[in-house]
């Protein structure tokens, strides 16, 4: 049996993690059609391809049905709870960069740090009757990340996509969401606030510490990690 | 490990002796609307319990406790005075520590009566003692009146006392507004700039999003008053500072507080209540000399508790949580009565973790 590599099935994630293999003397490809999810390795023995989406791969990971992934940080945080346990971080892959961030109209110049948007939970939830809205799709990050800073009064709203633009369409009144450039925050009039930064997250290869490797297994994810390390 | 019908068995003698007490047994359903537990609770609550939903009745949570339950049921027409007790599961996710149980029995006991505030919270202290007697167990107490009276005594601004008053549970935040509200923490340059600047403030940033240009101009006018006040004085900041620290038997504990009481005189009356519950406690027999009292007890786990607060804990299981834990908590009756409240005091036994304990001490 070979060992398997998850790897983003397209996109720009996709064509980083096949140059960032290439540089190492592996050629990761796509076979069959364009539409198939099928690839092949080349460059080292006893290796399959598996192209999953990014979003699935820590779950993969966890659950041990591959053995080698590459997702982002922000992925493997909120999906796996005590992720430490469940797969290694192996290599950060310097592509993918992207912030987990609180974001807030530039309009509210009366905040800047999270005391000022607990002060302000407190004052919206008074005056409108519901707890301020947050829109994101890391719930787990954003939960822990705001209880540990003690703001109280907000409420986490699902969206797993557009996010910049619920605050405008009135379904949320700020966003935590990752960003690399701040472009779009800007363009949707949203600022970060100073310290709002969750997560700096970036694409990273794993190992699952939960699949098992037979012996041939293991020699071939170490001639992996020898052509890597290099 | 107890198997589920000793703990079953264990869990129906426990409530056999509260319904002796005078407890009404009482079965609230497994699952209660999310709202009321979110308005409550907040976010947090999300992390704590199960969350599900139909299209009719939307979201639904497997009860995390059966104090909400008890208390609605109560508000919407129980006799009074009225004693309650329960005993069944109730359901917690748990996303940190694989070895806590995600669903465990409780056995509680609820007492709603206006006659005599202390004598019901010996009342319930003296019965989970009993119920507990035998174990090797620490003992702990506070009182949350206390706290919430001293920062209503503070010498500051009402906002300020809000604010307070909101995070008394959330001991970090706290300690970070007081440093602000004493002068400690130096103000951001943000902050500076911000209420430097005089004319129009939103600058050139379109307005969106459901919070209104008023609202900004309300909070930066509570922010021009907030710097223009005075700091909350050294001088009350050592007292309720000392307060926070107060760690000691009953009787020690009620003369450090008698002496801080001198510069923070708005905790009399709630060391008075402190008082007659350690008399009313002694009378039922509890060895006050040996009680612990921590004035920070309760402060991070038991957000509805607004008043006396005890738990029972396994010292040397530390891995174990709190055996037994209970509390005074008027103000939930009065935030789900819509303007009715009645004064409330109860807490809950973990059958479970009894079995377990009793097991170890045999082997």
């Amino acid at each position: 049996m070979s060992i398997k590599l998850g790897v983003p099935s397209k996109g720009r994630l996709m064509e980083k993690t096949f140059d960032w293999f290439a540089k190492r003397g592996i050629t990761l490809s796509r076979t069959g059609s364009d539409r198939e999810y099928a690839g092949a390795v080349e460059g080292v023995e006893g290796v399959d391809l598996v192209l999953l989406s990014a979003g699935e791969i820590p779950r993969e990971l966890a659950a041990g049905r591959i053995h080698l992934g590459v997702t982002g940080t922000d992925l493997v945080h909120e999906k796996l709870p005590r992720w430490e346990q469940q797969v290694e971080e192996l290599e950060p892959m310097g592509f993918g960069e992207a912030d987990l961030i609180l974001a807030v109209p530039q309009f509210w110049i009366d905040v800047d740090t999270l005391e000022d948007l607990d002060a302000v939970a407190a004052a919206f939830r008074r005056t409108h009757g519901h707890r301020l809205r947050i829109a994101t799709k890391y719930h787990r990050l954003i939960r822990e990340f705001l209880a540990d800073a003690g703001v109280a009064d907000y409420q986490l709203i699902d969206s797993q996509g557009a996010t910049e633009g619920t605050v405008k369409n009135e379904t949320a009144e700020m966003v935590a969401d990752i960003t690399s450039t701040g472009e779009t925050l800007r363009a949707n009039h949203l600022k970060i606030l100073s310290d709002g930064l969750v997560l700096r997250s970036q694409a990273t290869l794993w190992r699952s510490r939960m699949a098992k490797c037979t012996s041939e297994e293991k020699s071939a994810l170490k001639t992996l990690m020898v052509k890597i390390d290099n | 490990m107890p198997n589920r019908s000793q703990i079953e068995a264990r869990a129906a003698l426990l409530r056999q002796r509260f319904e002796v007490a005078g407890g009404v047994v009482v079965d609230p359903p497994l699952l209660q609307p999310a709202d009321i537990l979110l308005d409550l609770y907040g976010e947090d609550i999300r992390a704590r319990a199960y969350v599900t939903s139909d299209a009719l009745r939307g979201e639904q949570m497997l009860r995390p406790d059966f104090t909400l339950p008890m208390v609605q049921m109560h508000m919407k027409g129980g006799a009074e005075p009225a004693r309650y007790t329960y005993a069944g599961q109730v359901f917690r996710r748990q996303e940190h520590d694989p070895d806590r149980a995600n669903e465990f029995v409780q056995v509680g006991y609820e007492v709603f009566d206006r006659t005599d505030p202390a004598d019901a919270d010996a009342e319930v202290f003296a019965l989970f003692q009993l119920q507990l007697r035998g174990l090797e167990l620490r003992v702990a107490t506070g009182d949350i009146g206390i706290l919430l009276a001293a920062v209503e005594g503070l010498n500051t601004t009402e906002v300020r006392k809000a604010a307070l008053r909101r995070h008394i549970w959330r001991p970090r935040r706290f300690r970070a507004l007081l440093d602000r509200f004493a002068g400690r923490t130096p103000m951001s340059e943000s902050r500076k700039k911000l209420l430097s600047t005089t004319g129009p403030l939103t600058g050139t940033a379109p307005e969106i999003g459901k919070r209104r240009a008023a609202e900004i101009d309300a909070r930066v006018d509570t922010l021009r008053a907030d710097a223009a006040a005075p700091p909350i004085s050294e001088h009350e900041m050592e007292a309720l500072e000392a307060l926070l620290a107060v760690r000691e038997t009953v009787p020690y504990a009620l003369e450090q507080m008698r002496d801080i009481a001198v510069d923070l005189p708005a905790i009399l009356p709630a060391l008075d209540r402190l008082e007659a519950r350690t008399s009313a406690m002694k009378a039922r027999g509890i060895a006050i000399d040996q009680l612990d009292f921590e004035a920070s007890y309760g402060r991070t786990s038991m957000e509805y508790y607004d008043g006396f607060v005890f738990g029972f804990y396994a010292e040397r299981r530390p891995d174990l949580p709190p055996i037994a834990t209970g509390g005074r908590y008027d103000a939930l009756t009065r935030y789900l009565g819509q303007g009715d409240e009645i004064p409330a005091v109860g807490g809950v036994i973990r059958p479970d973790l009894i079995l377990t304990l009793e097991g170890e001490a045999q082997s």
